[in-house]
């Protein structure tokens, strides 16, 4: 790990300034990736801008809507009363990221922030249609996510909070790479009130919807439903782990799996 | 009634306290004063000539103290790394044993490869300074396979223009090809034995110290045979001798083998002590433990077994390509020969068997001895084919077995292949195994795992293999620059408690609660009054360390020497105290008596006379209790036994779980069954990790894929399923505990079970391609899909 200053924000303004006054500032939400990256010498911030104690972190349910603030921890969130009695589905996702040192560190904030291509919550937020919520802006959840580690959060943007409206029914359910645990695919299905929502994380470069399983799904919401529809393997991330097409293949029998789940 | 701390008593490790209450001391807990840290720069690249090294930028960084590279230890007179094996090709040409530098020396043969040591005031800027090192390479063709070795596109080393390390054979080749062509069936099989990244739980550490007023050089390090480093780095890379170079190897946090070998971090950090006059220290992070420790297996081989009408097996042709990696590692060319051919036969009577063994140089980690060094490859082979035959045959698995088995009336039994088994019961193991996996019901639970959607398979692995290595005049013989006995010392103190040195180390085996187990039960002493110290080579007269399941069968037996002459002289002196002859004396339960008489005297008042020998026969006896052996044993021992592993396959995802998993495992007599317990577990997860999970990967140019835990696959608790483990006792006829050894069974006997019932899963499917290890989810869709 090289040097660097170490500096504590006490508001997410806060800490858009003083990223913003250093010369390669990085915000530090749990660091559950950014240190690692660090301690391996791959990055090396000018500063840490450290939003531990910027009062981002909470739970609350008003209505039909579920506001997690951004540095609310995934062990709060996998034993959140209020989360798992309105939408379960995120509880569970939330219980099956990393190990528990990391479910402790790690923030619903940092995670979708990073938006690392095998990460769980991406899949939440975009099966959810959640809304992202920073100290300038709400943005959809169909408009965060640009790109392999890449999303719509502009410089000087901090994340607050996630809001997510209580669907109908969800359920994620992902295959882990056997080695990290992360997603090769994982797989959210929602019914929302703005109709089926199919979120694939894991299988390429950057969580999407799985729009003819979202259509397939809207007309007869089973399992059964996906059996004639698929996701395409071209674009789909190949490794040492798993192909294109076994990407695709998983794909469709999460999908089945979660909605089978759902009932 | 039996003691509750002695031979055959599940007592809980003595050691444990210490451990997991963060109390042990680990090689990177040791701090010496004025300590500076050593950084390696490693090479980038697979195959690279090092055009020049610029250390300026890396002295100008603040802290560092010095920089070393392959020219200073040249010219210093520092030589390269020992092989401590010597195999001869079936030429008789000895085998390519080229150079192995401790830091580079005009080429990088592999990713990882050290091309210079930093040293400096912490170990920030050790790294900072390695980091600003200015190093022009010229990056060259890489071998990243045997496939590429053999096509000697490039030469790993410019002196062995073929790529080749040896061409070994043992058996006549036109004989077995003759015996197989006669027979009624002949069965092949191509395998992969997959090369496998050790990761011990603690990285490996280095400190050199050097004292200036007496000369002496110590080296703190994360060994399994401390005596074996000195002697290696002391008389062939370093030239200190032994009186003026200690080596300490203390509590060590596994090592599965890869911590055997003498490594050139030691040697590096050694020297530059005695030259900065400071002690330097050099903590391995995981990801240099990936691209520097010893890998193991990576074999490629072709097997045919041949059989007669009845079954039984005529012949067996193993041909095999084993990669070394850039170098040679300490014991690397014994393990695909000497430790794996000679266990061909297996369990069985086959009467005849050739193998042919190549090893390569690639541009990849060195490979060398892990969990099992030679064996497990060698069960895999012979555990695979012998199952395929059943299956192509038509022969139910365990009836083949059956039919080939050597009886237990058969032993002494020589084998083919230049072994002579001492004992064994190879059919009761296999009944137990499958009592105990309800073998007979296997079929109605196959039928309810299709109703639901899953493929169920099951496997067995009737391993075998040579342990307590071994008689020094045998491996000797074979090729070793270095003799396998084992020393033991008991040291009686004056009230009786006892300290025993052992030259065997305990780097997770729970050798300090097995030996006073074994001297508790001995002496009858209470187990808390029994010390057991190892790992210094100023405390303990000399060993060969721990490896190859060897401890208790040979530092044990020299144990049991020790303790027959303390018995001896005890005996002599409780004599004297009960005014008796000594040859009538008896000794008990810590009581000495004399037959016949009422008279009776204590161990603890026997040591204290032995100290206190205000009345003592100095005519015929020294004052002091304390005896050392030496033990070379006469046969190797031949632990066995019978896995049988069930899978379930979920062909929707490929993805395998382990239902059931059984160990019938004849370790001959046991001190500590909650011990031996434990090692079998281990040794099975790290079975199911290579059969399942591990598997250690390059690219086309060299570069190690698999370099984290993010993409090399560890074995996790919940990959596993509870194992059923049972022991049968054949005792070893020849060393005097009765002994065989319980630390590789598991790691040997997995990787075929579980295979094999991969391979009954997938045919079950239809799909009678097998594929080869780690049957990974990805690799089991392929398959069940023709991909």
């Amino acid at each position: 790990m090289y040097n660097f200053n170490y500096q504590t924000a006490s508001s997410a303004d806060d800490a858009a300034a003083k990223v913003s006054a250093s010369d390669e500032g990085k915000l530090l939400a749990g660091g559950m990736t950014l240190l690692p990256t660090m301690k391996q010498r791959l990055a090396m911030p000018s500063d840490l801008v450290d939003l531990s104690k910027a009062g981002l972190s909470g739970i609350s349910v008003a209505g039909n809507v579920v506001s997690i603030g951004a540095m609310t921890t995934h062990d709060t969130v996998a034993n959140s009363k209020e989360v798992a009695s309105a939408i379960p589905a995120l509880a569970k996702l939330a219980s099956g990221i990393g190990d528990p040192a990391v479910r402790n560190r790690g923030t619903i904030g940092g995670s979708i922030a990073n938006n690392d291509p095998a990460a769980d919550y991406p899949a939440a937020v975009l099966g959810l249609g959640a809304t992202i919520v920073t100290n300038k802006r709400s943005i959809a959840g169909d408009d965060f996510f640009t790109g392999m580690f890449d999303t719509a959060l502009e410089d000087g943007e901090v994340i607050t909070r996630v809001d997510f409206q209580v669907p109908e029914t969800a359920s994620y359910i992902k295959f882990p790479n056997p080695a990290s645990r992360y997603a090769i695919v994982g797989v959210f299905v929602a019914k929302t009130a703005g109709g089926v929502r199919v979120a694939v994380t894991g299988a390429s470069p950057c969580v999407f919807r799985a729009s003819e399983m979202e259509a397939a799904l809207t007309a007869n919401f089973s399992a059964g439903a996906l059996e004639n529809s698929s996701v395409s393997a071209n674009g789909l991330n190949a490794d040492i782990h798993a192909s294109a097409e076994y990407r695709a293949h998983l794909v469709g029998v999460m999908a089945k799996r979660a909605v089978a789940a759902c009932s | 009634m039996p003691r509750d701390d002695g031979i055959g008593a599940a007592v809980r490790r003595k050691e444990d306290f210490r451990f997991i209450t963060g109390r042990g001391s680990y090689t990177d807990d040791l701090n010496r004063p004025g300590q500076a840290f050593a950084a390696f720069l490693r090479s980038p690249h697979a195959h690279a000539r090092v055009d020049s090294i610029n250390v300026s930028p890396a002295m100008a960084v603040e802290g560092v103290v010095a920089v070393y590279t392959g020219q200073d230890l040249a010219d210093a007179g520092v030589n390269g790394l020992p092989c401590g094996w010597q195999v001869h090709s079936k030429n008789g040409e000895p085998m390519a044993e080229p150079a192995h530098p401790a830091l580079a020396q005009g080429k990088v043969r592999h990713v990882g490869d050290a091309v210079a040591v930093v040293i400096a005031e912490s170990r920030t800027a050790a790294r900072a300074g390695a980091e600003a090192l200015e190093v022009a390479y010229t990056p060259l063709p890489a071998i990243p396979n045997m496939k590429s070795a053999k096509g000697a596109v490039a030469t790993v080393h410019d002196d062995v223009t073929n790529n080749q390390c040896y061409d070994w054979e043992l058996g006549d080749e036109a004989e077995i090809d003759a015996a197989l062509a006669a027979s009624a069936h002949q069965v092949t099989l191509s395998l992969v034995n997959n090369r496998l990244v050790p990761n011990p739980m603690e990285p490996r550490v280095a400190i050199g110290d050097f004292d200036h007023a007496s000369g002496e050089h110590t080296l703190y390090t994360t060994s399994q045979n401390p005596h074996v480093i000195r002697l290696l780095m002391g008389a062939f890379v370093l030239g200190l001798p032994e009186h003026k170079l200690r080596v300490v190897a203390p509590d060590v946090g596994g090592g599965f083998g890869s911590k055997i070998f003498h490594y050139a971090e030691e040697a590096v950090v050694t020297w530059a002590a005695a030259k900065l006059r400071r002690p330097v220290k050099w903590t391995s992070d995981r990801s240099e433990a990936f691209m520097t420790d010893a890998h193991g297996r990576d074999h490629e081989t072709t097997v045919t077994l041949g059989l007669d009408a009845d079954g039984k097996f005529n012949a067996l042709k193993v041909i095999t390509d084993a990669n070394m990696g850039a170098y040679l590692s300490t014991f690397a060319p014994c393990v695909p020969t000497y430790l794996y051919a000679t266990l061909l036969a297996g369990q069985y009577t086959t009467p005849k068997i050739y193998a042919g063994v190549r090893a390569w140089f690639t541009n990849t980690v060195p490979v060398d001895a892990y969990r099992g060094a030679g064996r497990p490859e060698a069960t895999y082979v012979v555990e695979r084919i012998v199952e395929e035959a059943a299956r192509q045959i038509g022969v139910d698995p365990a009836e083949l077995r059956k039919r080939n088995f050597i009886a237990p009336d058969a032993f002494p039994y020589p084998t083919p292949v230049a072994l002579e088994y001492d004992s064994g019961n190879y059919a009761g193991t296999l009944d137990k195994a499958m009592a105990a996996v309800d073998y007979a019901n296997f079929k109605s639970r196959q039928a309810a795992s299709k109703a639901a959607g899953k493929l169920r398979g099951i496997g067995f692995s009737a391993y075998i293999e040579a342990c307590g290595i071994a008689p020094s005049a045998v491996v000797g013989s074979l090729g070793a620059r270095a003799g396998l006995y084992e020393s033991g010392a008991v040291r009686v103190h004056p009230t009786g408690s006892v300290t025993f040195y052992t030259g065997t180390h305990s780097h997770g085996q729970g050798h300090e609660t097995t030996f006073a187990q074994v001297i508790a039960e001995r002496l009858g002493v209470p187990i808390d009054n029994v010390d057991v110290v190892h790992g210094d080579t100023n405390k303990i007269q000399f060993g060969m360390g721990t490896y190859g399941s060897r401890s208790l069968a040979v530092g044990g037996s020299a144990l049991a020497k020790a303790l027959d002459k303390v018995e001896a002289k005890a005996k002599k002196i409780a004599a004297h105290l009960m005014e008796a002859s000594a040859d009538d004396v008896e000794f008990k339960d810590g009581q000495f008596t004399v037959a016949g008489t009422d008279k009776s005297v204590g161990f603890g008042d026997v040591a204290l006379t032995a100290y206190v020998p205000h009345n003592f026969p100095h005519d015929e006896l020294e004052p002091g209790l304390e005896e050392q052996a030496f033990y070379d044993p006469a046969n190797f021992t031949f632990p066995a036994g019978c896995h049988i592993c069930e899978v379930e396959i979920d062909p929707d995802t490929g993805r395998t779980e382990i239902v059931n998993f059984v160990a019938a495992d004849d370790f001959g007599n046991i001190v500590n069954p909650m011990i031996v317990e434990g090692q079998v577990h281990g040794g099975i997860a790290q079975g199911v990790g290579q059969a399942l999970l591990e598997g250690c990967l390059y690219d086309g140019d060299g570069q190690l894929m698999t370099g984290s835990y993010m993409d090399y696959c560890m074995p996790r608790a919940d990959d596993l399923p509870n194992f059923k483990v049972e022991t049968q006792v054949t005792p070893c006829p020849h060393n005097p505990l009765g002994v065989k050894g319980c630390g590789e069974a598991g790691a040997i006997a997995a990787p075929a079970a579980v295979m094999n019932a991969v391979t009954d899963a997938l045919r079950s499917a239809g799909v009678s391609k097998p594929i080869d290890m780690p049957a990974t989810p990805s690799k089991i869709w392929s398959a069940l899909n023709g991909a």
